[in-house]
């Protein structure tokens, strides 16, 4: 018999029921909650005189909506408001640990649960966003789930689910320097398309995946999602067991070293057998920045605004079109003529300490170009406390960045952190549809050092531009 | 949920592709707590524009939409399904979806027909020449019809979500049938808990 891939060793231990002609009852060890997509689970179970099953596999925090302006600055929209309020208030009666604005522990949902140690290898992690996958850095199972399935598992702390394909996706070889995990990423979903992972779950191997700190696969796994795919995994090595040595939500001494040991079993057995592989080729890759309107409209930074002619497809010829059209772009315009008014360093995907730390080194002494706006929001209180225990914020607002409180912001534009009409921002966030940041707004794609370069320059650039 | 057997009504053709959810309902609509009301932002910024589809006077009042591929990606709301319900659709027949897309839609009932590109070509060929075409989608015979001129084409369905769809079923009761096995398997799970890690304030308890 084959052996199994990681992803099948979670599955079946997490298998409550299989009943003939039913989808797997599959049990979750942790949800994560935020304010968006859980108010109407509460009220559904309310509704049903139905409660939280196991409020102690249940963690709670705002980030989708909350403003990033100093904390004592009241929320101003009501119906903002009125969302982070119903959060406490539903915590507090289903007896939920909650991290309101504010809170020392409050971040961003998929930065909060690594950072504190709650996201362990094979486990079943969900929450009602669909960058979830971002735990799959631990070799842990992790995807987004939509508001019923959010009060299926408050009352149940189970899924009905199908189970996913496997898809191997190796990037073979060392990656070149100035390639960071984000373009790596772009790269995989450029070259699997927005629906190329759809029903799989994706495994990241190969000596540049490997090579990534933790928090570089958590910017792998994150994307996941933006090729389509149910789930992104990362096999255990001892980097994940050092990043999670010490954290809140282990053990301490001995207790941690023999869970460490349980944890080294987290990986794909060698005879196991994906049902799709791909081979990315890492020496072939370089800095990325998206064009279009979806994240796997990829460009090299070095590269051109294609033309739709360059699409077999008709529908992704019509798509180009309306990309170009929705970008205000030409064919043929070189990345790096492009200006920008906007940039944004922040979000699930790169608010990390280290993607900080590489923005910081290529802003030093240096000044935000006159025009752009810089943003640079933090991923959680602990990354914003550990910036500023560095320097690095004295770093940003030196050089005309601003320097803000923790929470999604510009990824989505739900709280004031907007786009205007026509604005064209660079952005280390995931997903560059139409008015996603904002109406009218248009989003391209970016690693945190190309962000930090072409807020500097005012347009598409590497660190190397900056210092040449 | 409320059963849904036969949907009989007209369709309105999008001929886009990569309809993310962003667009279905952007996220300034996501404050909401409510339930309700989302219909009103379904495509708004598309709605905008007097030539989209949705404000062309012959489709006003249709409960079938056809779509492009990748129907759905990107963001898990919910709320995208919300908004395509409460504006009136009952169905949405396209070449691929998103999976949560997929998922969240079978939760509340709003059918999900996939049919082959050429298949979507075609309906939607069918429904612009004429936009007072009957067309139906028949969730039991898990069939598409457009009678008036004879087309049908047979779409599948996970056989669980079929007969939740038939029989209005939910989820949470359909589970919880299974609640001696979720008990015994919690019983088994050697998993950690949050307990001992934060205190009712939410903060780390100190070791």
């Amino acid at each position: 018999m084959a052996g199994q891939t990681l992803f099948e060793k979670i599955w079946n231990q997490h298998v409550v029921a299989s009943p003939e002609g039913e989808p797997t009852l599959l049990y979750i060890d942790l949800h994560l909650v935020h304010e968006v997509t859980s108010p109407q689970a509460f009220d559904g179970l309310r509704l049903n005189g139905r409660g939280v099953r196991r409020p102690d596999l249940t963690l709670a925090t705002a980030d989708h909506n909350v403003p990033t302006d100093p904390i004592s600055t009241p929320v101003k929209d009501p119906v903002s408001r009125r969302q982070l309020e119903a959060l406490e208030e539903n915590c507090r009666e289903f007896n939920i640990t909650v991290f309101p604005r504010g809170h020392e522990n409050q971040g961003i949902v998929h930065i909060i649960g690594p950072e504190l140690g709650v996201t362990q290898p094979g486990m079943t992690i969900v929450c009602g966003d669909s960058h979830t996958s971002t735990h799959g850095a631990f070799g842990a199972l992790a995807f987004g789930i939509g508001t019923s399935e959010v009060e299926h598992v408050l009352a149940t702390q189970t899924l009905p689910q199908q189970k996913a394909q496997t898809m191997s996706v190796t990037v073979r070889g060392k990656a070149p320097s100035g390639v960071s995990a984000k373009d790596i990423v772009l790269a995989i979903v450029g070259r699997l398309g927005t629906g190329g992972g759809a029903g799989h779950v994706l495994e990241y191997r190969g000596e540049a995946i490997t090579d990534l700190s933790m928090e570089g696969r958590m910017t792998v796994c994150n994307m996941s999602i933006e090729a389509g795919a149910r789930a992104g995994l990362v096999a255990v090595d001892d980097k994940t067991i050092d990043y999670l040595r010490g954290r809140p939500g282990v053990p301490e001494g001995e207790a941690f070293e023999r869970l460490a040991e349980h944890w080294r079993s987290y990986v794909s057995d060698k005879d196991a057998v994906y049902d799709r592989e791909i081979v990315i080729e890492a020496s072939e890759l370089v800095p990325y920045v998206t064009w279009g309107t979806n994240p796997a409209q990829v460009v090299a930074l070095d590269g051109v605004v294609p033309s739709p002619n360059e699409f077999d497809d008709p529908d992704e010829r019509n798509a180009s079109e309306r990309s170009l059209d929705y970008m205000g772009l030409a064919p043929g315009e070189p990345i790096r003529s492009i200006p920008v008014d906007v940039v944004f360093i922040g979000s699930c995907t790169n608010a990390r300490i280290e993607d900080l730390r590489a923005a910081a080194v290529v802003a030093r002494g240096q000044r935000v170009a006159p025009g752009v706006r810089a943003l640079v929001v933090p991923g959680s209180h602990r990354v914003k406390r550990q910036a500023e225990e560095e320097g690095l914020d004295e770093i940003f607002l030196a050089a005309g960045f601003e320097w803000r409180e923790p929470g999604c912001s510009m990824c989505l534009g739900m709280n004031p952190d907007q786009l205007g009409q026509g604005q064209r921002s660079a952005s280390t966030s995931n997903r560059n549809f139409e008015g996603r940041q904002g109406r009218g707004g248009r989003t391209h794609l970016v690693s945190p050092v190309v962000a930090a370069a072409t807020a500097i320059l005012g347009h598409f650039a590497s660190p190397e531009d900056v210092n040449g | 949920m409320k059963p849904v057997r036969v949907i009989e009504g007209r369709a309105v053709p999008l001929e886009r592709s990569d309809v993310d959810t962003d667009q279905i309902i952007p996220s300034d609509w996501l404050k909401r707590v409510e339930r309700t009301g989302f219909g009103r932002g379904l495509f708004s910024e598309w709605r905008d524009d007097p030539s989209f589809v949705l404000n062309d006077q012959r489709y006003v009042g249709a409960n079938i939409l056809v779509a492009g591929p990748r129907f759905g990606t990107g963001s898990s709301r919910e709320h995208a399904v919300w908004a395509l319900m409460d504006y009136g659709f009952a169905a949405v027949v396209a070449p691929s979806f998103g999976d949560i897309f997929r998922n969240n839609s079978s939760k509340q009932g709003l059918v999900i027909v996939q049919l082959a590109q050429e298949d979507v070509d075609e309906l939607t060929r069918l429904v612009k020449e004429d936009s007072t075409r009957l067309v139906i989608v028949d969730v039991d015979q898990m069939q598409v019809e457009v009678p008036q001129v004879d087309w049908h084409r047979s779409f599948a369905l996970d056989p669980m979500i079929r007969e939740r769809l038939l029989y209005g079923w939910d989820d949470i009761g359909l589970t919880m049938r299974r609640e001696a096995s979720i008990t015994s398997f919690e019983e088994r799970s050697t998993a950690p808990t949050l307990e001992g890690v934060f205190d009712g304030a939410g903060h780390v308890i100190a070791r």
